[in-house]
């Protein structure tokens, strides 16, 4: 069956939704646009399991659409304010984020922090570690880069360590890493997981019309394929109605630049 | 007979601070901050300050003022607007004292000075940046697990600042939103604590008894009750009002003029809360609405 006619922000939207199967009864958190509609699909199909917020304090069985609607359109299962997030979700290991930091490197280790610079005198400060330490020695991340490139995922070690990783370097002595448990990067070129040896990260999906070689271009460290590369599979028409639903002022649309079509051939 | 009354004015609270005191501010980015106790700082002399926050507008407006002297933080943004951009140049000039905390580490900094111990142990921020910078040490389990975790030291604060919808006069607070954010543990983690309110009655439990659930902290723990119609503004504050994002985006945009801070400073805070109140729309901020996320 041919997929019917999509934008490439729908795919990534599928591929992100696909990071939350088989999770159980955990928190999917999706932060920034094609994320959190990700994980009001994986909810609204394969996984009604997923708890899931308004984005603010209440639990919601019904995804709530991102963008406009009326205050209180919502219709709370449950409560999860951010004095119970970190007892309740995070440090419990009751979580999936979805998250995307400005670098990514080989052990998977990410910076929301800062680049250029020190740390005393950064030459752009960014967000700041926020959540990354805790959620990341707790409980599941994947990642979300939507401009695939070797600016993101660099060479070496990130500049600043906002999240645990698989670095052997940085596993201190006598503590417990057992929780850092790190799935999928879902990009405008592909889906990659941590497969390889010592969870080295490896290529998963090539997107419809997408090189090995433009991947590998756009990586600064070197990328695990195994055999042929699959094609990331492209949204159905249920799937593309229920993302309609979720996000009905397009909001999906601004993410990339230019709007792509999901066949980039 | 006498009756316990905690009411005074924010120019009183603020006219017994000394320079150098640690203190914490209650809210969460751009979420019901109590920004008119930060105004009245900021009219202030007071300096030097430690400031503890799950940080917004009122990080970069004491920054901007001069306020600060070391940040301790889970963050600084204002969530919509995600890059706070008073903080932002201060940490890229250098020199301001911070340390960055991973938002549960502070939560659990708060606990443990709440609680009146040393540290609390964690796992979070090992293997993370965040230790060094921190400084931070470990302690190893006394139990046969033996396990290497954090110590989190715990985050004292001479004074906490928190915003509330109502108030009465013996300390008791109410506070109606989805969301009470830490406010509890900074309270708790606090030497003192002032609180200001949308509306102070006299006795909350003869006025609104059936908004007794929306009682955050124990009155024992609230020194100073300071009434501030729209205190929170420029701050969210649900059920009341939303956040006022032409004044956020006007605040941000001051940061990028030449002498942004002093114009804002003069024409916005201005000499008093009434001054501040008349230029942010007075009772139109009732109206504003409240933000989806």
């Amino acid at each position: 069956m041919t997929a019917p006619d999509h934008m490439l922000s729908e795919l990534l939207i599928v591929a992100c939704s696909e990071v939350f199967r088989n999770n159980g009864e955990i928190v999917a958190t999706g932060i920034g646009p094609i994320p959190r509609v990700a994980a009001g699909l994986a909810k609204t199909t394969h996984s009604p399991e997923l708890l899931m917020t308004d984005g603010e304090a209440y639990l919601v069985e019904e995804p709530v659409p991102i963008g406009p609607r009326g205050y209180d359109d919502r219709k709370p299962s449950g409560y999860l304010p951010f004095s119970r997030y970190f007892d309740s979700a995070v440090w419990t290991g009751r979580r999936h984020a979805l998250v995307s930091p400005i670098q990514i490197d080989r052990f998977g280790q990410m910076n929301l922090s800062y680049v250029g610079g020190t740390f005393d005198k950064p030459k752009v400060q960014m967000l700041g570690a926020r959540g990354f330490p805790g959620n990341t020695i707790h409980h599941i991340n994947s990642m979300f880069v939507p401009a695939h490139s070797t600016r993101i995922f660099v060479p070496g070690e990130v500049q600043s360590v906002s999240s645990v990783g698989y670095n052997p370097a940085r596993r201190l002595k006598g503590a417990d890493f057992s929780g850092v448990d790190l799935r999928f990067i879902v990009t405008d070129l592909c889906v990659m997981d941590f497969g390889g040896p010592d969870h080295a990260i490896r290529l998963v999906s090539l997107h419809d019309g997408v090189t090995l070689d433009q991947v590998r271009e756009a990586t600064g460290f070197d990328l695990l394929v195994d055999g042929t590369p699959p094609v990331t599979p492209a949204p159905t028409e249920e799937q593309l109605a229920i993302i309609a639903r979720l996000d009905p002022h397009n909001i999906r649309a601004t993410v990339l630049k230019g709007n792509p079509p999901g066949k980039r051939s | 007979m006498t009756t316990l009354d905690k009411r005074t004015t924010a120019e009183a609270v603020v006219g017994r601070l000394r320079d150098g005191m640690t203190i914490g501010i209650g809210g969460w980015g751009p979420r019901r901050k109590p920004m008119a106790l930060v105004r009245a700082l900021l009219r202030s002399d007071v300096k030097d300050l430690t400031v503890v926050a799950y940080g917004g507008p009122e990080v970069g407006m004491l920054l901007a003022a001069g306020k600060v002297r070391k940040l301790i933080y889970g963050f600084v943004s204002l969530d919509a607007i995600p890059l706070e951009p008073y903080f932002r140049k201060a940490r890229e000039a250098g020199g301001l004292e911070v340390l960055e905390l991973d938002e549960g580490m502070l939560q659990w900094g708060l606990k443990a000075a709440a609680l009146r111990l040393p540290f609390l142990p964690t796992r979070v921020g090992l293997g993370t940046d965040v230790f060094d910078q921190g400084g931070f040490r470990t302690v190893t389990s006394p139990y046969d697990d033996g396990e290497v975790l954090l110590a989190m030291p715990a985050v004292p604060l001479d004074l906490a600042l928190i915003h509330v919808h109502r108030a009465d006069r013996m300390g008791n607070i109410q506070a109606l939103g989805p969301d009470t954010y830490y406010d509890e543990w900074f309270a708790k983690a606090a030497k003192e604590v002032v609180v200001s309110a949308e509306e102070v009655v006299d006795r909350l439990d003869l006025s609104h008894p059936e908004d007794a659930r929306a009682n955050i902290v124990e009155r024992c723990f609230v020194q100073h009750v300071v009434e501030a119609r729209h205190g929170a503004h420029p701050t969210s504050m649900p059920p009341a009002y939303g956040w006022d994002m032409p004044a956020l985006k006007a605040y941000v945009a001051s940061a990028g003029e030449a002498d942004g801070w002093a114009r804002y400073r003069t024409d916005m805070i201005g000499p008093d809360e009434a001054h501040y109140l008349a230029q942010a729309g007075g009772d139109a901020i009732a109206e504003l609405p409240l933000p989806i996320f």
